[in-house]
């Protein structure tokens, strides 16, 4: 949710020919660290000559730390896809009589036959609003990352591909963003809009993790500049523009899934508390779990339950994108293949 | 040595610069400008003229930078428009830093006393029941917003079970006398036993739920650093040696498994400080994250802009005096 977990992780492995083990960590530089270790894996292949994507699933398929994140995310996607049809009520109106039981001193419709879950505060079906709200979900989370990761990808590859002062430029502002607590940048960065919306939080989400992906692409770039494949493609007389996008660009892939899946959890969680400190999109007749769960806090000592349904749900995806983050950078890893 | 500090004193004055440049372009795109953001809903067009004139802002952009960089590092920040209004920004800072800090540290302890230990059963257990339960459940842990976290807490121990206070700092009208705002400490250094006990309990649920956030941090970093040093040729001898197993653990496997743990320690203020700002929310905790939560609400920019420079200022200066310490301690850090 804040920076407990956004990056990959470097080990503090204590290399014995360099003095990089000891090197400092403060929280930037340790940030630093653990990016720049994803960035070097993934473009490496096996001595016997299997590809790197072949041996890693031929791990993943045994992981159960991965079936499981895959299994959850396997059945969000598809609830959220299906949800508008098998969704018993219409999840954006109230339903009349779910209204009718609303008073001062029942705020909250309770769980009766018909409405599994009961209502929300405006005699909603908070089932149908739970099923439904995935999709939104689902949406925030994706956008977010995607747009984090074309910002990213768009300095990462001016920095790493182009090199020389553009590169420094470029990695100075993004380490000292990668030194802002993120959460706190996406506060500031969602106070800046008088009129806050699923947009504005989806922006405030992206824009910190632009330097994350940013320097997690100059790294797997810079790594390969001198490795085999790019020396043969230059040496064949390849322009430097095709070898950036078509020969660096793709072997940055797995980097970036893991990357990818691991925002997509905090995305769906930094939401949530964008939208209790206000920040979130005001309109909740579309719902979406972080708003629902943001949105809850006031009936947290008296009804508890409109809380915890969304809050389940958020943390068992986030959970979920985490499992399956996490197997995917050790399978990809090669140092964790011993 | 001297070469060393110096270069990483110039990189900490270009984050300095850098940062002020991003607050500066924060603040001059904040929803109608600055004026509106410091007069509120009170503005008419002829205050916000006045006020545009006052803060200079018809003059060029780079005069306009270097004004505010000087009222910056005079600590001027303004005046709060919300809930403190009529307090400067900086009072109320300065005011509020040390209950955030002794949050920050009682939630610190929790997260150490507890990441540390069992990181290290994890590790020489790995793979086993053990194991795969605290790494599941730090992984848990990183996916449950802190904010849920904090009012299951409140729900359980304050609410259901009564066993500790549900908001505050301390109990209003227990008659503490405070000198250094650290309530604890302030109990103490005066002998009010019970205003010091009072205040822990306070301290005590918003702590737990803010530990979450080092625990999974300092837990992974404990147990892959254990791993790591396990693998070493120093313990193998120390265990050819026939050391016992409480040497190697003291001497040769912790002792230098905490190296990167204890780098982390120290600077998890940032992640500490964005999740005070919704923990101290929800238990009404008076300290600098709770003024945020308050101030993103209202949009009160001057508190805003104090506090998110103050927190970056800590920031990079605990980041250089830990590099430095680190120069003093190895010196092959300096070489590089």
């Amino acid at each position: 949710m804040t920076d407990k977990h956004t990056e990959p992780e470097a080990q503090p492995t204590q290399e014995p020919d360099s003095a990089e083990g000891h090197r400092p960590r403060s929280y930037g530089q340790w940030r630093k660290d653990r990016i720049d270790r994803l960035a070097e894996s993934g473009s490496i292949a096996d001595e016997d000559g299997v590809s790197l994507w072949q041996s890693a699933w031929r791990r993943l398929r045994r992981d159960p730390v991965f079936l499981v994140g895959a299994g959850i995310i396997a059945v969000f996607v598809v609830v959220a896809i299906i949800a508008p049809f098998i969704a018993p009520h219409d999840p954006t109106r109230a339903i009349p009589e779910l209204r009718a039981q609303i008073t001062p001193s029942t705020p909250i419709p309770p769980a009766q036959p018909g409405h599994l879950l009961g209502g929300d505060n405006a005699g909603r079906d908070l089932f149908s609003r739970l099923l439904v709200g995935s999709r939104q979900t689902l949406i925030v989370g994706v956008l977010a990352t995607l747009g984090g990761l074309t910002g990213g990808m768009v300095l990462g590859t001016l920095a790493g591909g182009i090199g020389g002062w553009v590169d420094s430029a470029v990695m100075r502002i993004v380490d000292v963003m990668l030194s802002i607590p993120s959460l706190l940048m996406a506060f500031s960065i969602a106070a800046l809009f008088a009129r806050p919306s699923q947009w504005t939080v989806i922006l405030a989400i992206a824009i910190i993790q632009i330097p994350i992906f940013a320097r997690l692409l100059r790294g797997s770039m810079l790594s390969q500049r001198h490795s085999d494949h790019v020396l043969a493609a230059r040496a064949l007389g390849v322009k430097p523009t095709p070898i950036v996008f078509r020969h660096m660009l793709p072997n940055s892939v797995g980097p970036v899934i893991v990357q990818g899946t691991l925002v997509l959890a905090i995305a769906i969680i930094d939401a949530a508390a964008l939208s209790f400190l206000g920040l979130g999109n005001p309109d909740d007749t579309v719902p979406e779990w972080g708003q629902m769960l943001g949105k809850a806090q006031t009936f947290f000592n008296t009804y508890p339950h409109i809380a915890v349904y969304p809050a389940l749900c958020i943390i068992v995806v986030a959970l979920g994108f985490t499992l399956m983050g996490e197997s995917l950078r050790e399978a990809l890893d090669p140092k964790s293949r011993r | 040595m001297l070469r060393f500090i110096v270069r990483r004193l110039l990189q900490a004055v270009l984050a300095l610069f850098i940062l002020s440049v991003l607050l500066f372009a924060w603040l001059r795109s904040l929803p109608g400008g600055p004026v509106a953001a410091l007069l509120g809903e009170r503005g008419t067009p002829e205050s916000a003229a006045a006020l545009r004139a006052q803060l200079g802002l018809d003059q060029p952009l780079p005069v306009q930078y270097f004004r505010f960089v000087e009222r910056a590092v005079q600590g001027d920040f303004g005046i709060s428009n919300g809930v403190f209004r009529g307090q400067p920004a900086m009072e109320v800072f300065l005011q509020r830093l040390p209950a955030t800090i002794e949050l920050s540290v009682v939630a610190m302890v929790i997260a150490l006393s507890l990441a540390i230990p069992l990181g290290y059963i994890a590790a020489r257990r790995r793979g086993g029941p053990l194991d795969t339960g605290s790494v599941v459940f730090s992984l848990i842990g990183v996916a449950v917003p802190v904010f849920f976290l904090a009012y299951v807490l409140k729900y359980v121990f304050a609410v259901q079970l009564g066993w500790l206070p549900p908001s505050g700092r301390q109990t209003v009208g227990i008659g503490a006398t405070h000198i250094t705002n650290f309530y604890v400490l302030d109990g103490i250094i005066t002998r009010e036993w019970d205003a010091a006990w009072d205040a822990f309990r306070h301290l005590i649920l918003p702590a737990l739920a803010l530990s979450s956030i080092p625990f999974a941090v300092v837990f992974r970093i404990t147990r892959a650093a254990v791993i790591d040093v396990m693998d070493e040729d120093y313990v193998r001898t120390a265990r050819a040696k026939g050391l016992t197993a409480g040497t190697i653990r003291g001497r040769h496997v912790m002792r230098n498994a905490l190296i990167p743990v204890i780098t982390i320690i120290g600077l998890q203020i940032g992640a500490l400080l964005a999740g005070a700002v919704l923990t101290e929310k929800v238990f009404a905790f008076q300290g600098i994250g709770q003024a945020l939560a308050i101030g993103f609400e209202l949009r009160d920019y001057p508190v805003l802009q104090v506090l998110i420079m103050m927190a970056a200022l800590i920031y990079i200066v605990v980041n250089l005096l830990v590099d430095i310490a680190y120069a003093v301690i190895d010196p092959r850090v300096r070489t590089k």
